[in-house]
C-alpha cells in the first residue's frame, strides 16, 4: 500500500485511540462479566447462549456506532481545524486521503472488535469451563461483523466528505437500520408489481445488505456457516465498501475546499 | 481554571443525594404499580419486536426468555393461588423471536402444563408450544419426547403419546428410551411401572440438575404410592386372619407378615393409623406425593418448591 495512505490510516488511528474510543473496551467487559456472572442467577439454561447473543451484538452495536460517529466527522473535522489543508499541501492526493482515512478507522474497529472478542471467548470459558469444536462458528460471526464495520465506515465517510456531521449522522444511521431490513425489503420488492416493482427491486439492491452479515443468532445455537456464504460476503461486502469509497473520493474530488 | 473544592463536594454530594432518592422513588413506584412493566411488555407483539431488535432478535429472545422464568418464578414463590395468564405470550413471543431455543419450549411447556400451583394449567397451551417447537427444530427428539409425557403425565391421552414417542424415535441420533416408551405407551400406559419408566428417562436424559432433582422427587413419591398399596393390602390380610387391625408394624412382623419396620424411601419408618392406613412420618419431606399423606395434608410452600 502507498506510504501516504499508511501514514494517515495511523495517524487516523492514534488519533481515535487519543480519543478514548478504545474506552469503550471498558463498558463491553463490565457487561460481559456481569452477564456471565449473573444471567445464571435470573435465567434458566441459556447462560452459553446468553454470553454468545450478548457479546456479538454488542460487538456489532458499539462498532456500528464508533464507525458512524468517529467515521463523519474524519473529513468534516479536518476541514474545521483546518488540518486539512496542511495535509492537501503536501503531495497527497485527495483520494489518498479518504483512503487513509478508511483504513485508519477500519483498522481501530477491527482492534477493538479483537479485543471484544477476546472478551466473548473468556466469557464462554467462565460459563462453560471449556470451548467446543462449535464455538468456532463465532469466529465466522465476528468475521461478519468487521465486514460490517468496512461497509459502515465507507458509508460514513461518504457522508463526511459532503454533509454536516449531524446529517451524515442521520443518513448514515438510516442507511444502517434500513440495511438491516434489506432481505425483507427484497421480499417486498418480490411481491410488488409495475413501477413500484422496480423501484424496490433497485431500492433493494442499492441499500447495504447487512442482513446477510448477521448469523450471531445461528451460530450461538452451535450451527455451522457455510463456507460459500463466507465467500460471498466477504466478496459482497468488500465490493460494496469499494463502491462507496469511490463515490466518497468522487464527491471530494470535485469539493470546493476554498 | 482549576476546579473549586467545595463545589466539587457539594456537587458529588448532590449526585448521592438524587440517586438514592430517585432509587427509592422507582421503589415506591413499583409498588404502586407491581404489574405495569411485565404488562406493558405484551402490547408489542413479536412480529414489532422482531422489527425494533434489527436483526438481533437472538438476544431479545434470550431477554424475553428470562423474563418469562422470572414472571414463572415470581409467581410460583410468592402467589398463594398463582395465576399465570401472561406466561403463555412470553412464551410465544420468545419463540417468534428465536425459533430454535430449544429450552424454551421444552421448560416453557414444563411451566405451562402442571396444575397448580406447581404450573399454569395449560395442558393445551403447552402442547402448541412443543408442536410448534418440533416444527421449527424437527431433528430435536427432546421436543418429541416432551410432547410425549406432556400427553402422558398431563392429559392422560396415551394414544397421542405413544405417537408422540414413536415420532421422536425416528429421529436420527433420537435416546434408545423413546422406541421402549412408544411400545409401553401402546401397550399399557395407565400404571405405576410406566409413570416410574418416564421419571427415570427423564432423570436419565435430562443434564439439568433442577430436572434432575424434580425427576428423583416423581420417583420418591412412586416409590411411597407403591410402598404404602402393599403395606396397606398387608394389613387387610392381618386384618383377615385376627379379625381386627394391627396396632404396629410390630404386630404385622410378629405374624411373619412383615421382615420389620417398614421404611420409606429416605429412611424413616411408615406410620400405621389406628384406622390402618400408612402414612409417611414427615410428609413435608416429600414433593408431589399422591398416597401417603396423612388425611387433610396440604403441602406447604416449601414443601411445593
Amino acid at each position: 500500500m502507498n506510504t501516504r495512505i499508511v501514514a494517515i490510516a495511523s495517524n487516523t488511528f492514534r488519533e481515535a485511540v487519543r480519543d478514548r474510543v478504545l474506552y469503550n473496551l471498558i463498558g463491553f467487559a463490565v457487561l460481559m462479566a456481569g452477564a456471565s456472572i449473573l444471567i445464571g442467577e435470573i435465567s434458566f439454561d441459556i447462560e452459553k447462549l446468553v454470553v454468545i447473543n450478548l457479546g456479538l451484538t454488542v460487538v456489532s452495536l458499539f462498532g456500528v456506532v464508533i464507525a458512524i460517529f468517529i467515521g463523519i466527522g474524519l473529513v468534516s473535522k479536518e476541514i474545521d481545524k483546518r488540518t486539512l489543508y496542511t495535509v492537501l499541501s503536501r503531495p497527497v492526493q485527495r483520494w489518498e486521503f479518504i483512503l487513509g482515512k478508511f483504513f485508519g478507522l477500519a483498522g481501530t474497529l477491527a482492534v477493538n472488535a479483537a479485543c471484544m472478542a477476546a472478551g466473548v471467548f473468556l466469557s464462554l470459558l467462565y460459563v462453560a469451563h471449556h470451548l467446543e469444536r462449535a464455538d468456532s462458528s463465532i469466529l465466522v460471526a465476528l468475521y461478519f461483523i468487521v465486514l460490517q464495520f468496512v461497509m459502515v465506515t465507507a458509508l460514513a465517510l461518504l457522508f463526511s466528505s459532503f454533509s454536516s456531521p449531524l446529517l451524515s449522522a442521520v443518513f448514515a444511521f438510516a442507511l444502517f437500520v434500513i440495511g438491516s431490513f434489506s432481505a425483507d425489503l427484497r421480499g417486498f420488492a418480490a411481491m410488488s408489481k409495475g413501477p413500484a416493482h422496480w423501484l424496490t427491486t433497485g431500492a433493494a439492491y442499492i441499500v447495504p445488505n447487512f442482513s446477510a452479515l448477521n448469523v450471531i443468532s445461528s451460530v450461538a445455537h452451535g450451527e455451522p456457516v457455510a463456507g460459500q456464504l463466507i465467500f460471498v460476503n466477504t466478496a459482497y461486502s468488500l465490493f460494496y465498501a469499494a463502491m462507496v469509497l469511490c463515490g466518497a473520493v468522487l464527491i471530494f474530488e470535485r469539493r470546493n475546499l476554498k | 481554571m482549576k476546579p473549586s473544592r467545595p463545589v466539587t463536594l457539594a456537587a458529588a454530594s448532590l449526585l448521592v443525594v438524587c440517586l438514592v432518592v430517585s432509587a427509592v422513588l422507582v421503589h415506591f413506584v413499583d409498588r404502586l404499580r407491581p404489574r405495569a412493566t411485565i404488562e406493558d411488555v405484551l402490547y408489542l407483539k413479536s412480529s414489532q419486536l422482531k422489527w425494533m431488535s434489527l436483526g438481533y432478535s437472538g438476544l431479545m429472545a434470550d431477554i424475553y426468555w428470562t423474563r418469562a422464568v422470572q414472571y414463572y418464578g415470581g409467581k410460583h414463590h410468592s402467589d398463594v393461588a398463582p395465576r399465570y395468564e401472561l406466561l403463555a405470550p412470553l412464551l410465544d413471543i420468545t419463540t417468534d423471536l428465536d425459533p430454535k431455543l430449544v429450552v424454551a419450549y421444552e421448560y416453557g411447556a414444563t411451566f405451562l402444563a402442571p396444575k397448580p400451583p406447581t404450573g399454569a394449567g395449560m395442558p393445551d397451551h403447552a402442547v402448541e408450544l412443543v408442536e410448534k417447537g418440533i416444527r421449527a427444530n424437527p431433528d430435536k427428539w427432546r421436543l418429541y419426547y416432551c410432547l410425549g409425557f406432556l400427553h402422558y403425565m398431563e392429559r392422560k391421552d396415551y394414544e397421542a403419546a405413544a405417537q408422540a414417542f414413536l415420532r421422536g424415535s425416528q429421529v436420527p441420533n433420537a435416546h434408545p428410551w423413546l422406541r421402549l416408551l412408544a411400545g409401553k405407551m401402546a401397550q399399557k400406559a395407565n400404571d405405576t411401572q410406566t409413570a416410574r419408566m418416564m421419571w427415570t428417562a427423564t432423570y436419565d436424559t435430562s443434564q439439568d440438575a433442577s430436572i434432575q432433582e424434580n425427576a428423583a422427587q416423581h420417583l420418591i413419591a412412586i416409590q411411597v404410592a407403591e410402598d404404602v398399596t402393599g403395606l396397606e393390602k398387608v394389613v387387610d390380610v392381618y386384618r383377615t386372619r385376627t379379625g381386627h387391625l394391627p396396632a404396629s408394624f410390630r404386630d404385622m412382623a410378629a405374624a411373619n407378615l412383615l421382615p420389620g419396620m417398614p421404611l420409606d424411601p429416605l429412611g424413616q419408618p411408615y406410620v400405621l393409623t389406628t384406622e390402618g392406613t400408612v402414612e409417611v412420618r414427615y410428609p413435608e419431606k416429600f414433593k408431589f406425593l399422591e398416597k401417603g399423606a396423612p388425611k387433610g395434608y396440604t403441602p406447604t410452600m416449601d414443601a411445593r418448591n
